[in-house]
């Protein structure tokens, strides 16, 4: 019997029997919305912490010296917590160190930041992060200017009070004028606005266009950080290797500074962007784990709610298959009419778990900071795993139908 | 005589039931020519149906041979013997055997599907067999929406779509009143007749046997008389 002609013969059957084909559905239904919507969250969860996330928080070949991890995963005991506290902090010297010690082709930048209070005009707000940083800082973190500019070297070394505002700082004191030229006080400091930085998006729902970055030398540095301190220095190389072989530099710097003995740990920290991503890894394995587990649970019941569906189908319609072979079916027309039945159901079940799977994901990309990103090869997955589902699950009662005697058949009420 | 189209030989067939063999047929030598309109006959349980599954290729006798137009099926695999159903014979039941949730014209394609007939002409076929039974305006009604008779001749029409070499009826008025019975023979006879197709039909009734032109009696799963009748 030609395929097109059994699958018309399932989705008739289909419809004929709408309660018996809804629940072997199901089995076939769930797995696959599963498969899709959490392949498509943790897909697009994937893309967005490598690209967005550690790409742009942290910018590739890049890494920072810090005085102690500033993103931990959690699984941090009070005595090394209590360590990382009594460490030195870097200092303003460590900075010039480092950044003498370090080729012409790496880019060298220094970093401190504290939540301070903007007020310009009769606006106000206390949850502005203040950034004070050296001028390679805008090159190395990727920071696009929308209107103005960054500000200069000597502009940095003379501590001038200039500010690169966010987006976000820019429409809330500002909204429709102009903020170039106009004088913003950071924590008390007047500032005179030069630039207006692209606007960078969210990230978890947090804008991350709430900022006011400003010469590290200028007056914030009072409310940033105590005297000298920074709170990261910070190295992007043109290569990967560029960047490692920079870092073991630094490295070696620092101990001396620090005067530290061949057998003592460092007692600074590298920050790279695999320290969320190793995070993120973790996290995501445990999904990647998970998945084929409760995709394979529905699919394994959904088979044998399947299997049992069509085994009552065969006995239910012995007489019809009686007729068939009268007519001259063979064992394999009625083989492949039951097989495909099953596929069409497991299948049928499949698709609406494609569809739902898709809308579950574009639901959590809509309602939640979490993006979702479809795949086409996990809709080719569903799509094969429901036919084979229903392959399987048929076999035994097709065979069992192709194998019926024709006139026992007949006779069987 | 031109060679036979149908032709068994000792042909036997015992079944068991538990630890009992039941000897349904027990040595039947049987010809049928092309053509022929032949009346099986017998009481109940002497053997008729037995006989008309194992010409209908639905069954294998124990023992003994048997030739379709020359060809032997006695040995033949399932497969081949589900071809030789589909091709050369066309089966009409007591009890219609219709699929009750296809329309007329649907059980009438069924046998066209096996033999691989493409759909267009399939359904012209199909529709030209309804027709010549009188059900033209019936093709989309299903077997429930359809009176006895009108069911019979769905299935005559279903038996004769594939152009079979023998039509097998086994009982096909025992469900029908007498008035229906007779419109059935009518669609029989004139197959017969006008499109000299081949028939044996299996009935316990006279009048019914009288459509015949040729008579086998079964006793105990063994002939006990074959009359020929000349042509009316
Ligand atoms: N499948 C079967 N199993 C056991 N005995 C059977 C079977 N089919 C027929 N018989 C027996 O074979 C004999 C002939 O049956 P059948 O050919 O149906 O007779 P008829 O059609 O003439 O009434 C009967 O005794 C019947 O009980
Ligand atoms: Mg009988």
């Amino acid at each position: 019997m030609p395929i097109v002609e059994a699958v018309r013969l399932a989705l008739g059957m289909i419809r004929a029997q709408k309660l018996k084909s809804f629940f072997s559905l199901v089995g076939a239904f769930i797995g696959v919305t599963f498969l899709i919507g959490v392949i498509s969250i943790v897909n697009g969860m994937d893309r967005y912490m490598r690209e967005d996330f550690a790409g742009r928080l942290f910018g590739v070949n890049t890494f920072t010296l810090r005085y102690r991890p500033f993103n931990t995963t959690g699984d941090v005991t009070d005595d090394q917590w209590r360590a990382w506290l009594r460490r030195r902090r870097l200092t303003e010297a460590d900075y010039h160190a480092v950044e003498r010690a370090l080729g012409p082709d790496m880019l060298v930048g220094v970093e401190s930041w504290n939540t301070v209070e903007v007020i310009v005009g009769a606006k106000r707000s206390r949850s502005i992060e203040a950034r004070g940083v050296s001028e390679s800082y805008f090159r190395i973190r990727n920071y696009e200017i929308g209107a103005g500019r960054t500000f200069t070297p000597q502009e940095v070394s003379h501590g001038a009070n200039v500010v690169v505002i966010g987006s976000e700082v820019a429409e809330k004191f500002f909204e429709d004028t102009d903020p170039l030229g106009r004088t913003i006080r950071v924590a008390g400091f007047p500032y005179r606005v030069v630039g207006v930085a692209k606007p960078q998006g969210r990230l978890f729902g947090i804008s991350l266009d709430k900022f006011v970055i400003a010469p590290y030398t200028s007056q914030i540095k009072k409310a940033v950080n105590p005297h000298q301190i920074v709170d990261g220095i910070i190295v992007k190389g043109p290569t990967l290797p560029a960047m490692q072989e920079a870092m073991s530099q630094v490295e070696a710097v620092m101990r001396t500074r620090r005067h530290l003995r061949p057998v003592q740990d460092n007692n600074f920290h590298f920050e790279t962007q695999d320290d969320v991503l190793d995070f993120w890894t973790k996290f995501s394995r445990i999904l990647y784990t998970a998945l084929p587990l409760l995709v394979g649970i529905s699919l394994v019941v959904g088979g044998i709610v399947i299997m049992n569906i069509m085994l009552m189908a065969v006995s239910e319609r012995t007489r019809e298959i009686g007729i068939r072979k009268s007519l001259g079916a063979r064992r394999r027309d009625i083989l492949s009419q039951f097989l495909v039945e099953a596929a069409t159901l497991s299948t049928t079940g499949a698709l609406l778990g494609i569809v739902t799977g898709i809308l579950l994901a574009k639901l959590v990309d809509v309602a939640t900071p979490l993006p979702a990103s479809i795949s086409l090869s996990s809709i080719l997955l569903g799509i094969a795993l429901g036919i084979g589902v229903g392959v399987v699950a048929g076999v035994y009662p097709a065979s069992r139908a192709a194998k019926l005697d024709p006139i026992a058949a007949l006779r069987h009420e | 005589m031109t060679d036979a189209l149908i032709r068994t030989h000792d042909l036997t067939r015992d079944y068991q039931m538990g630890a009992e063999v039941v000897r349904a047929l027990r040595g039947v030598d049987l010809q049928i020519h092309r053509n022929e309109y032949v009346a099986v006959m017998g009481p109940s349980g002497s053997g008729k149906s037995t006989l008309m599954n194992l010409v209908g290729c639905l069954d294998t006798p124990t023992s003994g041979q048997y030739w379709l137009n020359g060809v032997e099926v006695s040995q033949m695999s399932d497969d081949e013997l589900a071809r030789v159903r589909n091709r050369e014979i066309g089966f009409v039941f007591q009890t219609f055997n219709l699929l009750p949730r296809a329309t007329a014209l649907h059980n009438v394609e069924l046998p066209l599907i096996y033999a691989g007939v493409r759909a267009k002409e399939r359904r012209e076929r199909a529709e030209e067999a309804l027709a010549s039974v009188g059900l033209a305006d019936r093709m989309d009604h299903r077997p429930s929406e359809l009176s006895g008779g009108q069911r019979q001749r769905v299935a005559i029409a279903r038996a004769l779509v594939t152009r079979p070499s023998i039509i097998l009826a086994d009982e096909p008025t025992g469900n029908l009143d007498s008035t229906t019975s007779e419109e059935i023979m009518k669609v029989l006879a004139e197959l017969h007749r006008h499109h000299r197709q081949t028939i044996v039909m299996v009935t316990h009734e006279h009048d019914i046997a009288a459509h015949a032109e040729r008579i086998v009696t079964l006793h105990d799963g063994m002939i006990s008389s074959d009359t020929r009748r000349a042509a009316a």
